[in-house]
């Protein structure tokens, strides 16, 4: 019966067809529609997705993977999400703060709207609790770094908990009265930074806030410094076992002139310079490189960029892979732009 | 060669001492006869004499602007149309088909049909061939990607790409290294050789149009350089092994599956089934015809593009391709190949903004009196067949009739064909009386 489909549709597939009327069916490329979009500050929204059929629930401090089109371009971007596990109206709700010149987090907070049609990918990561929860916790949090820790304290309950949480003031502080209400109900002590303020808290006097800290599992979600510190001052306590982190970026990778290229499925390493288009970099190591007008039109030469970055020799712009989102690029227009990798 | 040079979007750019050699004798040169001379000391018909090598590349620069313009200020609204555009074609698809599973109701023939016939139009031109020619990857959709997608023709995704904006977009109307110049049985150009078979193409034109798809896929195939041994055979068994799989899906959807699926109404519905895929054929065999073969479309020699700038390239592709005037209706349905001179210049342009250009590029070409050929559809194929028709018969030359021509050709094949008959028999001859 299957194939009998197939053969009447081909070259599409029924699922092309089904998509007309059922996007989030199952079966389908996982999908989700925006239910709600709330606005809480100057730059923080609230996203409720109802995921298509295909979904298969999340643990808390879980993130997924939205695929939303920003100016007609499809961009990934990872998002905790915040709601409660398996809730009955099988909403899932997430949580951006929009970043300066981020391209997706300002999309969400000026132009989503009820109603799209997102892309999505199954829940994923191992930010969460164990099965039962540690008797001593600590939450040091900072900005939109509170995401997945909220979706772990509305969906447990904790002997002990501590979150610190900093942020630039009150009026930027994300779920503020959910924080207050559930820390004055008794389920955790809550230790509020503001740095416009008071300064950023530096990790390594967490004991004057915290005195039992290393007593205490810790989860810990913030800007990457907040994360660098942290890993660094657990280290140098011997208490790293104690210790998880969550990054929201990977760390920046330096533009430099140039950088080594990986052909990760031919295993070929070379240094390309600046300006030397990576089609013939390749070629010149030996690499089966499809190709064609090597000129930039035809397309065959289009390749996945896994990681580092490119730049375009025609407009000096250069592409950055997203650990979740290789890009494809033309090597016979791209150069090496620092460390890179190519799926060939 | 890991050093190549970029300037701009074309990678290999001549060094500033070939520029200044070529100022002396500019060298996109026509091919034409009659003109062929004027290429050299006078330069008076040659259709780019009057413009430096400066010239040239500043309209290479001006274009490039052009291109950025829109390249830049592609967006959310130019996405919105492809997919609706894909969308609209799926539901006439779907509909017409549906509406044929009772096609021997004979309203339901007549609207089914015409229904698939805009439909596979539609899949074919402003959506497959411009999705495969990358002006969507751009969105990033996996599903709307030149490398990903296939379409409702012959000749594979792949095979097409290859031969078509390799071998046709890199080489434009340069004669002898363009195959889509004729696709090679066709000769429509005076610099290509007369052969004895050109004298029936009109004939065999009207019977490409009618299978185009499969004459592009054997055309993609590269049977002729198989024949030929420039095609290695290995690749070609395994291009082939892929044609055939790919046509026995479509002959089985088209001429079983959905005949099969009408049940009492199988063979109006394989009628329905040939009668769309023979009108897409047709349709879509003129509007390539149109671009590149109606009367004032320049051809090329292959010394023009040894080094060739960008500024040099693109001429070659304003002067190679010919518009086609109309409705917006006919814009789409030739998924915007009426716009071919645009397309040639910007191939990865999404397609719905070519009409945009299309002023500028026209203003240009006047400002520098280059020729923008355009005209009405029935214009533009009524030339191009004019074409076939006048170059079936060798060039004309003072000393001998074109006719007078025909017949010292076939009387020196078939005096050639006798003389080696006669060798045959007497060695067939000679053996026996050694024999015996
Ligand atoms: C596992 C995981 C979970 C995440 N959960 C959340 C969440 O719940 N809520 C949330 O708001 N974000 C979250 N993020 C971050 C989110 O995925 C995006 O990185 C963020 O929204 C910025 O995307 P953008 O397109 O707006 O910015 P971009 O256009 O990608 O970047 C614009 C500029 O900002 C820099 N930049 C990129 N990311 C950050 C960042 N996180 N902080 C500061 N500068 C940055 C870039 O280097 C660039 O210069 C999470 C990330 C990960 C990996
Ligand atoms: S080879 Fe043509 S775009 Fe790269």
């Amino acid at each position: 019966m299957g194939r009998f489909v197939n053969a009447l549709v081909t070259p599409l597939l029924p699922g092309d067809y089904l998509d007309l009327f059922h996007p989030l069916r199952k079966g389908a490329d996982l999908r989700g529609r925006v239910m709600a979009v709330e606005r809480h500050s100057s730059s923080a929204t609230t996203v409720t997705i109802r995921p298509g059929r295909g979904w298969s629930g999340h643990r808390p401090g879980q993130y997924i993977r939205i695929g939303v089109e920003v100016n007609g371009v499809r961009l990934w971007r990872a998002y905790s999400i915040t709601s409660r596990v398996g809730q009955a109206d099988g909403l899932i709700t997430i949580t951006v703060r929009a970043i300066p010149d981020g391209k997706v987090s300002h999309h969400v907070l000026r132009n989503l709207r009820p109603g799209t049609i997102v892309m999505l990918d199954q829940a994923t990561g191992d930010f969460t609790q164990p099965s039962r929860p540690p008797a001593k916790v600590l939450f040091l949090t900072a900005g939109s770094g509170i995401t997945p820790v909220m979706g772990m304290l509305r969906n447990h309950q904790f002997e002990d908990a501590v979150v610190v949480h900093s942020s630039p003031d009150p009026s930027q502080m994300l779920f503020a009265d959910e924080l207050h209400s559930r820390a004055s109900r008794g389920q955790f002590r809550l230790v509020e930074r503001f740095t416009s303020t008071e300064g950023t808290l530096p990790v390594s006097s967490i004991a004057d806030v915290v005195p039992d800290w290393a007593e205490r599992i810790a989860w810990v979600c913030g800007p990457t410094g907040l994360l660098d510190d942290a890993e660094a001052h657990w280290e140098q306590e011997g208490a790293s076992a104690l210790l998880h982190v969550e990054r929201f970026r990977p760390r920046i990778i330096a533009e430099g002139e140039g950088g080594s290229v990986t052909f990760t499925q031919s295993d070929v390493t070379v240094d390309a310079p600046a300006a030397t288009p990576l089609l013939d970099v390749g070629e010149d190591a030996g690499v089966l490189m499809p190709s064609g007008c090597r000129m930039g039109i035809c397309f065959n030469c289009v390749a996945s960029l896994t990681s580092g970055a490119v730049r375009d020799l025609r407009t000096g712009e250069t592409t950055q892979a997203i650990d979740e989102d290789p890009v494809l690029i033309q090597t016979c227009v791209s150069a090496a732009a620092g460390p890179c990798s190519i799926k060939l | 060669m890991s050093s190549a040079t970029i300037e701009s979007t074309r990678p290999r750019v001549d060094s500033a001492a070939r520029t200044a050699e070529r100022a002396v004798n500019n060298r996109i040169t026509s091919t034409r006869p009659e003109e062929q001379s004027a290429t050299h000391a006078s330069g008076k018909a040659n259709p780019i004499a009057h413009l430096s090598p400066e010239d040239i590349e500043s309209i290479g620069r001006e274009l490039d602007a052009i291109r950025d313009s829109v390249m830049s200020t592609r967006g959310a609204d130019d996405a919105n149309y492809i997919r609706q555009t894909i969308k609209l074609q799926r539901w006439i698809e779907l509909s017409s088909r549906g509406v044929l599973l009772f096609s021997g109701f004979w309203p339901a023939f007549i609207v089914g049909t015409a229904g698939l016939t805009v439909a596979k139009i539609l899949e074919n031109t402003e959506i497959g061939h411009n999705i495969l020619h990358g002006q969507w990857d751009w969105m990033r959709d996996p599903k709307i990607h030149s490398s990903s997608w296939e379409w409702d023709f012959a000749s594979p995704a792949e095979q097409w790409k290859k031969s078509h904006n390799v071998g046709h977009h890199t080489y434009t109307n340069v004669v002898g290294m363009d195959d889509d110049l004729g696709y090679t049985i066709l000769r429509v150009d005076p610099a290509q050789e007369w052969e004895p078979k050109h004298l029936i193409q009109p004939i065999t034109n009207f019977f490409t149009a009618l299978i185009f798809e499969y004459g592009i896929a054997a055309y993609d195939l590269d049977v002729k350089g198989f024949k030929e041994g420039t095609k290695d055979k290995k690749e070609f068994l395994s291009d082939l092994r892929k044609v055939i799989t790919k046509i026995r899906n479509q002959m089985g959807k088209d001429y079983v599956l959905h005949p099969l699926l009408s049940g009492p109404n199988f063979l109006t519905t394989l009628a329905a089934n040939a009668i769309a895929n023979t009108l897409r054929n047709i349709w879509t065999h003129s509007v390539i015809f149109c671009g590149h073969f109606p009367e004032g479309v320049e051809t090329f020699e292959v010394e023009s593009i040894e080094g060739e700038t960008r500024g040099e390239w693109y001429l070659r592709q304003m002067l190679g391709s010919a518009n086609i005037e109309g409705s917006e209706v006919m814009h789409v349905m030739t998924g915007n190949l009426s716009h071919q001179i645009e397309h040639h210049l910007f191939p990865d342009m999404p397609s719905n903004r070519y009409k945009q250009v299309a002023p500028k590029i026209r203003e240009l070409m006047d400002r520098h009196q280059l020729r923008y050929v355009t005209g009405p559809l029935h214009k533009q194929v009524g030339s191009a067949w004019h074409k076939v028709i006048k170059y079936s018969l060798p060039n004309p030359s003072p000393e001998r009739s074109q006719l007078g021509q025909v017949a010292d050709v076939l009387a020196g094949k078939a005096v050639r064909a006798g003389v080696a008959l006669l060798h045959r028999t007497q060695r067939r001859q000679y053996r026996r009386a050694l024999a015996a």
